[in-house]
């Protein structure tokens, strides 16, 4: 044991030394962070203070906050919506299954801005959809399709759907199809064995998706950045101007430490209802 | 499934798959237009494709992504596996917090990296520059690698180690002929995983590369916030382009790979 104990921990001594290095401390500084005083220009003076997080929950900041765990909560669903039946569809596409799957790695290989770029070229002032509607006198003026709450909820979509259909997919596919047989050899229909047998057996795959896709959903700033030059706000474009642009660490640093605690908290939570062999649908 | 059900689901991911690949090939369209201003059809070129290639900050972000992407994949490997080797073979005090450690990278928020960076970067008064991007970039593909390895491992048969050691190898002899040729295919998806995730970081690198350096996301971003433009359809269309590709080329041979098993 002892020197198993040893041998462990110096194999993994290098990853652990570089995670400490690199990622706990940093995140253990701007936790200290959040707790200090403003200086002027974006001096940090070392005194106790709760300013940052009170302004965190201040009208202005609660609201941003709220707006967008509920854009990304709302960009999560449906993307689940439109992921299961999808991956459903593909787990069950026979000798097709491989090239379906790879044509939605395609798009979820491609580069985030690229794919948002894409719908700016559509969605825009000047762009195909308002052209087109203007061309067959639907409408005289263009429309704000990107610069409208909807328009970051189908951004989020957008961006953040494979996501959640890779991991459902996993667990769809892994299911023992015996088991469905069972269930309508006992003369269960397609509703019941779908929501007594297939439905619970993937949920792990469905949890494991429903983080991966609200994370970056929650704390991505590219999408309200481009899609509305910055008028309407999500959490992360808080926390890149206040670090950026109003030289205001303790509020950037307040907001981050919040975001990570909502991050841990469904970490903890998928980790308490999912076996060992589920974790790896979160990869 | 009954007949009608199949149809349905048919119909409902074909319009999913439209849904993924209109927007895409707008780009594509656009990126042979002859007008400079967007969106508007007024003939064909290739103008802008023979502009690009003349342009010397998409070569030089072109050549920053790919050394950070190498860079990365080479310690991220190393470390990652030695990890993974660690967590496989040997129980120990303080595994599960270990285990929960690397999961952390998996789901925090690039963001929090980033900012959590910069702002130790500040308190040392260190300038940025191409370097000070990597401990983030290495920091959140370890996981991946440890991960996908770990994965290889356990699928792999431990009486071949013991019968090297009973045959008379010492433990270095048996993880470099016995171990490491069964394990790297893993290494090597692993290696491909965080290379792939390098290249396409954005976030980590916004925040934590010199004012000067620019990595090919990070000159994909400041071009598309000044809005639409032919260079940027060229661009886009190129990595899309080669992202068919490899994803194609990878699937197939890991399709041959599936079939020889």
């Amino acid at each position: 044991m002892r020197s198993s104990f040893r041998k462990a921990y110096l194999l993994l001594s290098p990853s652990l030394f570089w995670l400490t290095l690199f990622l706990v401390i940093p995140v253990l500084f701007i936790a200290v962070i959040s707790f200090t005083t403003n200086g002027d220009f974006g001096r940090i003076i070392y005194e106790f203070s709760t300013d940052a997080y009170s302004s965190a929950f201040s009208s202005l900041y609660a609201k941003v906050i709220w707006q967008s765990i509920w854009w990304a909560l709302l960009a999560t669903i449906v993307c689940l919506v439109i992921a299961y039946p999808f991956a459903y569809f593909i787990a069950n596409a026979g000798k097709w299954k491989n090239i379906l799957l790879l044509l939605v790695m395609v798009p979820f290989w491609t580069n985030l801005l690229i794919r948002l770029y894409a719908w700016i070229i559509l969605l825009n002032n000047q762009g195909v959809v308002n052209n087109f509607l203007i061309k067959l006198g639907f409408i005289d003026e263009p429309l704000a399709l990107m610069y409208s709450p909807g328009g970051v909820i189908l951004g989020l979509v957008y961006g953040f759907l494979p996501f959640m259909i890779l991991p459902i997919y996993s667990s769809i596919e892994q299911l023992d199809k015996t088991y469905l047989e069972a269930s309508e050899d006992l003369g269960a229909g397609p509703v019941r064995t779908f929501l007594s047998i297939t439905l619970p057996l993937t949920f792990p795959g469905i949890l494991a998706g429903f983080i991966i896709t609200f994370v970056p959903a929650i704390s991505v700033f590219v999408v309200t950045d481009l899609f509305t030059g910055g008028k309407l706000l999500m959490v992360g474009n808080v926390i890149r101007d206040a670090f950026l642009v109003e030289m205001n660490w303790q509020l950037g640093a307040a907001l981050s430490l919040l975001l990570m605690i909502l991050v841990l908290l469904s970490l903890m939570i998928f980790m308490r209802f999912t076996s060992r062999k589920d974790r790896k649908l979160l990869i | 499934m009954r007949p009608k059900t199949k149809k349905i689901l048919f119909s409902f991911s074909l319009l999913v798959f439209l849904f993924f690949y209109i927007p895409i090939l707008f780009v594509i369209i656009f990126s042979f237009n002859d007008s400079k201003l967007g969106t508007v059809w007024t003939g064909f070129t290739l103008e802008w494709y023979g502009s690009l290639f003349q342009n010397k900050q998409l070569i030089s972000a072109t050549m920053n992504s790919l050394y950070l992407a190498v860079v990365t994949t080479i310690i991220a490997t190393i470390l990652g596996t030695l990890a993974a080797l660690a967590l496989h073979r040997y129980t120990f005090i303080g595994k599960k917090s270990v285990e929960f450690l690397f999961y952390i990278p998996v789901v925090i928020p690039d963001i929090v990296v980033a900012v959590a960076l910069l702002a130790i970067y500040g308190l040392l008064n260190m300038s940025l520059g191409l370097n000070t991007a990597v401990p983030g970039h290495v920091a959140i593909t370890i996981s991946y690698v440890m991960l996908v390895v770990l994965a290889r491992l356990s699928s792999f048969d431990s009486s071949l180690e013991e019968a090297a050691k009973d045959l008379g190898a010492n433990e270095w002899q048996t993880f470099w002929k016995v171990t490491f040729p069964l394990i790297f295919p893993g290494v090597l998806a692993g290696a491909l995983l965080a290379f792939t995730i390098s290249l396409d970081e954005f976030v980590i690198s916004f925040f934590t590369l010199g004012p000067g350096d620019n990595t090919l996301p990070v000159l994909v971003y400041s071009m598309v916030r000044l809005g639409v433009s032919p260079e940027v359809n060229v661009l886009s269309t190129i990595i899309i382009a080669i992202m068919f590709i490899v994803v194609f080329f990878v699937g197939l041979r890991m399709r041959k790979g599936g079939t020889a098993k």
